[in-house]
């Protein structure tokens, strides 16, 4: 990955004892994680009253910020950010893969695709949590990461589509049949439910809760990572990149304290009005 | 000359004998010598003064005290003297009063609603209690007492009608066509609303407001409900179970949109689940954007026909128009658009009913495989957390 090698060249020196660190996010990705989790929180904020407006809260938060017009607008809004935001990275990837012909995007080790390793380091992982076999080794892409990745993709066209449908209903309508307006609503909300119940506990768990990771994994905010993380994460990616000769050029600087301190307190609180929101749902969920 | 002096004294002397001979023997005059002041009371420190010019102006004036107190005959008089008999001349008020719910006499004197017995004014004279701009404020006396409401079991009318779009109409731009009162219960044969005579009970009420509304009326008569009504089913809803009857709310007000909705819903219990599960009911439970439709958006308020009704709104022939009434581009395939579509019912909506599966089945899994994983997952990193550390000689070595 090309990108991943520019913040090493400024970093080559070393403080004697002190422990390494290694890139793993550009800044365009971290940048991109931020616009993500941002607008999604914002959608599942003024998304979740709609789906669940007959609860107190729901009703207490739309007037709490004016009223379902302001609601809807903030939804609308954070999903047109989101969409832009998607597209940039479409347009990246194929960029990047297509014209470019930069290697290792769409197939290997360093891709988000899925292959044979995937289910093999699924299947070994699930052995290892009973206690039935060893951790397995993991690429640059663990197979749960790749799958949040894709199913931010699959739900980015989902709940786009349907929303777009029934923003503009009327131009949908010219190419839609009558049912497929009712369809849309119940796609875009179950969906939505899934991303949300996905994001605010399964995906928060796994990255961020987790014992290994405990209370948060810096490593998307800073985009660095110890050298100690590193190995133990991903001991695929450490070797190969040590057997290539390549480890050097992903040395980087510690993460500054500024931005470590800065990436905890945004991480918490995307976390804290997750789990809000989580709670939430829940709650309307089995309570209605 | 003399003779004519004579005339005249003779005539003026009719005159006099014709306008005395029926008078009482006790003239005002006489009786004001007494009752003018003010400060006078009776035995038991009731005030019997008379404030004598209001008297004179007030519509009994002309007439002597006698003529209502009848028990008086000379002076001095007894202590106790027998009350007034209004309907000795009222007798068409007195008639209407029996059977009416302020027939009891003892509770209700006329002076209850006219006021002071010697300040009564013709009801078009802004100074009489039953003047159309203060007829509120002389019921509200008794029926804006939350005590004296719930002594009797009925609701404490006046300050929800005071906040009705009727009590402003009348309190803050003094129309005399407002509704008051006495414009939907009556005067003096006021009946109770479950007798089937009284203006408000259920099945008068279209007729009672229909008295100023004519024409919302008609259309209502006109519709599934008003011809239900007509027949005698009074399960139907007629005008005071949407608008209530006191509280009564300007209709395209956002809080009268937020509560008419369930209103159709309880009895519409069906059209009313499935309206709920759409982007209509979603958006505009919340308050604040009124604009969303509601029941009467497409069905119309008062001339609700059925959609097999050439005439009707949401006819199939008059689709384009009503959805495009919001949605401007509205087209034939738009309009198939099912705003009562039920997910949940696999014979009526297939389509809806298998997606609602799919995306349930989708949601259920992906949560269950990964809630498993992850708590699978949690056990374990502890478990060897703990390992490692007492390998380490830690605090849970």
């Amino acid at each position: 990955m090309a990108d991943l090698e520019q913040p090493a060249q400024e970093s080559k020196e070393q403080n004697g004892a002190k422990e390494r660190y290694f890139v793993r996010f550009t800044r365009a990705q971290r940048y991109l994680h931020a616009v993500l989790f941002t607008t999604f929180l914002g959608l599942a904020a003024t998304g979740l009253p709609m789906r669940f407006s007959q609860s107190a809260w729901a009703r207490m938060f739309a007037s709490g910020v004016g009223g379902f017009g302001a609601i809807i607008f903030f939804h609308k809004f954070f999903a047109v950010v989101l969409t832009v935001a998607f597209l940039i990275h479409v347009k990246g990837v194929f960029q990047r893969g297509l014209v470019n012909r930069e290697k290792g995007i769409f197939w290997g080790p360093t891709s988000m695709v899925g292959n044979w390793k995937d289910v093999k380091d699924l299947l070994g992982h699930l052995r290892w949590m009973v206690g039935l076999g060893p951790k397995p080794q993991f690429e640059r892409y663990a197979y749960w990461e790749k799958f949040d990745y894709w199913a931010v993709f699959w739900g980015m066209i989902v709940i786009g589509f349907s929303g777009y449908a029934m923003w503009f209903a009327p131009f949908f309508a010219r190419f839609l049949p009558g049912w497929a307006l009712n369809a849309v609503l119940v796609i875009h909300s179950e969906e939505a439910l899934l991303a949300i119940l996905f994001i605010f506990s399964i995906h928060f768990v796994n990255t961020h809760l987790r014992p290994d990771s405990f209370p948060m994994d810096m490593v998307i905010f800073t985009g660095v990572e110890s050298e100690e993380e590193f190995k133990i994460k991903r001991p695929k990616e450490y070797q190969r990149l040590a057997a290539e000769g390549k480890l050097e050029n992903r040395i980087a600087h510690a993460p500054a304290l500024w931005l470590t301190n800065f990436s905890r307190a945004v991480g918490a609180i995307a976390i804290l009005i997750g789990l809000t929101l989580l709670v939430l749902t829940l709650s309307a969920y089995f309570g209605s | 000359m003399k003779s004519r002096s004579s005339i005249a004294l003779t005539w003026a002397a009719s005159a006099l004998l014709l306008l005395a001979a029926p008078r009482a023997v006790v003239a005002q005059t006489d009786c004001l010598a007494c009752h003018a002041d003010a400060s006078m009371q009776d035995a038991s420190g009731h005030s019997v003064a008379v404030d004598a010019p209001k008297f004179h102006s007030s519509i009994h004036g002309g007439l002597q005290c006698s003529d209502c107190h009848t028990a008086i005959k000379d002076y001095p008089h007894p202590d106790k003297i027998t009350p007034v008999q209004c309907d000795t001349c009222h007798a068409d008020e007195a008639a209407g009063l029996v059977g009416s719910v302020h027939a009891s006499r003892a509770e209700h004197p006329c002076t209850s609603c006219h006021g002071d017995a010697h300040a009564i004014f013709p009801k078009a004279d802004p100074r009489s209690a039953v003047y159309p701009l203060n007829v509120p404020r002389t019921c509200g006396a008794c029926h804006g007492n939350a005590s004296m409401a719930k002594q009797h079991g009925l609701n404490n009318v006046y300050p929800l009608y005071l906040d009705s779009i009727h009590g402003f109409a009348l309190s803050k731009e003094g129309l005399l066509v407002a509704a008051n009162c006495q414009s939907c219960h009556g005067s003096h044969h006021i009946l109770s609303h479950k007798d089937p005579q009284s203006p408000t009970y259920k099945a008068n009420v279209p007729k009672t407001c229909g008295n100023c509304h004519a024409g919302i009326a008609a259309e209502y008569m006109g519709g599934v409900h008003g011809k239900a009504i007509a027949a005698g089913e009074l399960d139907a809803p007629v005008c005071s179970d949407c608008h209530t009857a006191h509280a009564i709310e300007q209709p395209t007000a956002s809080a009268f949109r937020m509560q008419s909705t369930p209103i159709c819903g309880s009895c519409h219990k069906d059209k009313f689940s499935t309206y709920r599960d759409t982007f209509h009911s979603q958006l505009g439970s919340l308050g604040g954007y009124v604009e969303t439709a509601r029941c009467w958006d497409c069905h119309k308020a008062h001339e609700i026909l059925p959609a097999s009704d050439p005439r009707s709104p949401i006819n199939k022939a008059n689709l384009i128009a009503t959805c495009g009434r919001c949605h401007a581009g509205a087209n034939r395939s738009f309009v198939q658009y099912q705003p009562h579509a039920n997910a949940r019912n696999r014979k009526l909506n297939p389509a809806l009913y298998f997606i609602r599966l799919f995306m349930n089945l989708l949601l259920g899994s992906v949560l269950t495989f990964f809630m498993i994983h992850t708590v699978l997952w949690l056990i374990r990193s502890h478990y060897i957390q703990i390992k490692t550390r007492s390998a380490n000689g830690g605090k849970n070595g």
